[in-house]
């Protein structure tokens, strides 16, 4: 039992997890119907549907976002790519003569998608080819991206009226919020992309040692393109999902400050800053657990002015219970307590 | 645990400086030292001896406030002390030089001699004062070095002494050295030692570790003896034989080597029947290495002998992909190739296992297994993994053979001891069925145990058919070890030796020739080329 508990607790997983019981708990307190899910029209309702569906974003984005951290890289221009994503959409469909028709939809989707894995291969270029630090190669396209979004607009707040692209963020299937199929999906995707294959292992030992992992034959370049090409690439989903909530391209605020997010949600998560080994797992809780944030800013009541000071609390209280000081600490008392119940079964 | 093998101390013997009782420290899943005891005596080189994992670095960081002790007493001039942090135990006079140069090298010569000593002016670092008082102490140790100058422009020797000079710096009760002549040549040996003399006369205890017996019995006045994490026991230097010494290590009886060197004179492989696997020719790199003829031919071992800075590292890497050579032409098993990367050769069954394991070897934070696989791995492409399966076998068999300890495929790379991240990285490469293994110093800082264990491998992979280009700074393993021997001299080929009557002296005299003229410059002979 005692195994079975000190295992948990060493878990990356750990902390993660308790923060969003922690938080789950101070929502059904202030709202106890929080765990409550109806169903309307055979649609599934409720607190959890809203956070799984409104966290999608964020997630898909930290999804990539984790593959390149693995490789000691950061990627600040996801944000960026959100709102061309959505502006590239958004202008198609608003050129159309028919908006509503799946096939234009379809064609917008893939060009915004297309156009965001140009956006990846440039950070790949940058990066892998040009040996630019990421977070200067990436913060090109942060500033300039939103530019690009701009023009593509030519500077309006695009609306669009097209039920199949909203049914991207607010519809649903088989009772169950499209976006979380998407966010699903992706997830998936990258978990047995790199999981069932050897790129997971690639990745994490470019991002531990490039040097022993290229004399030990690894192509580090593909590999970095890859990484930043499909990190664009969830951006752009991203993008979409996003527009399609609000049905609008906004060059200036679509997928603002959503790197910073995704970037969290990584790092709640327990994959290090540093590169090397991560978790995708993490990076699921992670994200779960920022848009729980958001939520209890809600049931709570806590005043919209503070949400960031909330939220940052929060992210200080995980990163502080996820630091190495704390772990440490924590190991030495489980050695000593281990210790002691060993000296104990001696005795006995 | 108090019936020690311990000399007894004379009547008018000082008490010890640093006593160390019964110290346990366990890791998850190894008991690294296992009620083991140590002392220090003032003014006295106390050498610390045993194979790899014997426990020897982790007694070190038990000292120096980098592991915290599980159970045990530490005593320091008879205080019982607890240290959490190495600063703390610097602060009691405690200094350690560790085997990897640990300084930074991005900063200058005198800011890593003075760093956190910085002297002060108005509260901000006074610099003048700092390259003056740095000065000093290196010209204490008589070593012509700017200390304005980047760490990182030095060689890895320099750099080493330069490690020294910080932490005599310190003030020392306590000097540890650990692995200090690693990649030190014979000058700067004996630069060191006299400088550790004349420490040990000011009263200083010395810890030095080495796995040269030679240097072990030049300069240590008293030995301890570590095995598997436990304590064997304590002797006087010129009491004890090297044979006893080295049993007492490894715990068994050594005859093996000898049996070896046997062996490989008895195989005489005639080079003329066996088939060209590699030949290069006026293969260099400007700035690197001048242009070198080299064959390999299968089955057979080619020792590079030379002094470090001499070309031998580089010319393994223009070998094995990883530098790009800018002359010259290579070909492998007859057919013409420009190995551009490491993968290129990879793909020709050519590896380099490099010298310098730690940065660009094994990837710590990667589990046995994983290290294992990753050259192979990489060879497959990251469409095609190796099974679980596979995996899980192809970990089992190296671990076994080669006797990787702990016998985990789980462990963290990180937490293995130095000549067991070396018997990782040579399974690394053995997965991939190599045709040619260049070995950069695969004994470096290790055991005669585990070194005589790497040898052995060797030779039985050559006698199996596979190339092997085997580079060390010692010559008496390059002697034992090769079929022919490439010397190397100031970045320059000088010769191409069978190894029939060839001994360590003819050997040294080659290395050494002409090593009193000026090295630095000589164009007109750079021109003949």
């Amino acid at each position: 039992m005692n195994a079975v508990l000190a295992r948990m607790v060493s878990s990356r997983l750990f902390w993660p997890i308790v923060m969003l019981l922690v938080l789950f708990l101070i929502n059904v307190i202030a709202f106890p119907g929080f765990f409550s899910i109806t169903v309307r029209d055979g649609n599934l309702y409720g607190s959890l549907i809203d956070i799984l569906r409104n966290g999608t974003p964020t997630l898909i984005i930290a999804v990539g976002m984790t593959l390149v951290i693995a490789t000691r890289g950061i990627d600040l221009s996801v944000g960026a790519i959100c709102a061309i994503a959505g502006a590239v959409a958004c202008s198609i469909l608003l050129g159309a003569p028919n908006p509503g028709d799946p096939a234009i939809v379809a064609v917008a989707i893939v060009t915004a998608l297309i156009i965001g894995l140009v956006c990846g291969l440039w950070n790949g270029l940058l990066v892998a080819a040009f040996g630019i630090q990421p977070i200067i190669a990436t913060l090109i396209l942060m500033t300039a991206g939103r530019g690009v979004a701009m023009l593509i607009t030519e500077g309006q707040i695009l609306t669009v009226d097209s039920p199949p692209f909203k049914s991207l963020g607010s519809g649903f299937w088989a009772g169950v919020p499209v976006a979380i199929y998407i966010g699903a999906f992706v997830f998936v995707l990258a978990a047995v992309l790199t999981r069932r294959t050897a790129l997971g292992l690639l990745i994490e030992s470019v991002g531990i040692n490039p040097e022993a992992s290229r004399q030990a034959g690894i192509r580090s370049r593909g590999l970095l393109f890859a990484v930043y090409t499909f990190c664009a690439l969830c951006a752009a989903v991203a993008g979409l999902i996003l527009t399609a909530n609000t049905m609008a391209a906004d060059a200036n605020n679509a997928g603002l400050f959503i790197e910073l997010d995704a970037i969290l949600a990584v790092v709640i998560g327990g994959t290090s800053l540093a590169g090397g080994r991560y978790s995708l797992a993490g990076t699921l809780v992670g994200a779960l657990v920022i848009q729980t944030l958001v939520t209890t800013v809600y049931t709570v009541g806590i005043p919209p002015i503070a949400t960031m000071v909330f939220k940052a609390a929060v992210v200080t209280v995980v990163c502080l219970l996820q630091s190495p000081t704390t772990n440490e600490a924590l190991a030495g008392f489980r050695r000593r307590l281990a210790l002691r119940t060993g000296k104990g079964a001696v005795a006995a | 645990m108090t019936d020690i093998t311990r000399p007894p101390l004379p009547q008018d013997h000082p008490a010890p400086v640093v006593e160390m009782t019964d110290i346990s420290i366990t890791f998850p899943g190894v008991k690294a030292l296992d009620s083991v005891s140590f002392r220090m005596f003032p003014g006295e080189v106390h050498s610390l001896m045993g194979e790899n994992g014997a426990g020897k670095s982790t007694l070190i960081k038990a000292l120096t406030g980098v592991y915290q002790i599980d159970s045990g007493d530490i005593r320091l001039g008879g205080e019982q002390v607890t240290f959490h942090t190495t600063a703390q135990a610097q602060d009691a006079g405690i200094s350690t030089v560790y085997q990897e140069v640990n300084l930074l090298p991005n900063l200058s010569v005198a800011e890593n001699i003075m760093l956190g000593r910085e002297p002060r002016r108005f509260g901000a670092i006074d610099t003048r004062r700092m390259r003056a008082r740095a000065r000093e102490v290196l010209d204490g140790l008589g070593l012509d070095v700017d200390p304005g100058s980047l760490l990182g422009s030095h060689s890895l020797a320099v750099q080493q002494l330069i490690a020294i000079a910080r932490a005599i710096n310190i003030d020392a009760r306590v000097l540890i050295l650990d692995e200090p002549t690693s990649s030190l040549d014979a000058d700067e040996v004996a630069e060191l030692f006299r400088i550790i003399r004349a420490l040990k006369d000011d009263g200083v205890a010395i810890l030095f570790v080495s796995h040269f017996l030679d240097q072990v019995y030049e300069i240590a006045d008293r030995l301890t003896v570590f095995r598997n994490g436990r304590l064997v026991g304590e002797y006087l230097t010129h009491e004890i034989l090297r044979i006893d010494l080295v049993q007492k290590m490894i715990g068994k009886e050594i005859a093996t080597l000898d049996a070896l060197e046997q062996r490989v004179h008895d195989a005489e492989t005639d080079a003329d029947d066996a088939t060209v696997f590699l030949r290069a020719r006026g293969l260099g790199r400007r700035g690197a290495v001048e242009p070198v003829d080299i064959t390999v031919h299968e089955g057979e071992v080619v020792g590079f002998a030379g002094l470090l800075g001499s070309g031998r590292t580089e010319v393994a890497r223009l070998l094995g992909g990883v530098d790009r050579s800018d002359s010259g032409r290579l070909s492998i098993a007859g057919t013409e190739q420009r190995l551009r990367t490491p993968r290129r050769a990879i793909a020709q069954r050519v590896m380099y296992s490099s010298e310098n394991r730690r940065a660009e070897g094994i990837v710590d934070e990667l589990t046995v297994r994983d290290n294992i696989i990753l050259a192979l791995q990489a060879d497959r492409g990251w469409f095609r993994p190796i099974p679980r399966k596979r995996q899980d076998e192809l970990a089992a068999s190296y671990i076994e053979a080669l006797n990787i300890r702990p016998g985990n495929p789980d462990a963290i790379v990180r937490n293995l001891s130095g000549g067991n991240q070396q018997k990782v990285l040579l399974a690394r490469w053995l997965a991939v069925a190599p045709r040619l293994l260049i070995l950069d110093e695969p004994t470096r800082g290790i055991d005669v145990g585990a070194k005589a264990e790497i040898q052995k491998l060797v030779f039985s992979l050559a006698e199996n058919g596979m190339a092997v280009v085997y580079i060390s700074a010692e010559l008496e393993e390059v002697l034992r070890l090769s079929h022919r021997i490439v010397v190397m001299r100031d970045r320059r080929q000088v010769a191409d030796l069978v190894n029939d009557d060839v001994s360590v002296d003819s050997l040294l005299a080659l290395i050494a020739e002409g090593s009193d003229a000026p090295t630095d410059t000589t164009p007109t002979e750079g021109e003949t080329r």
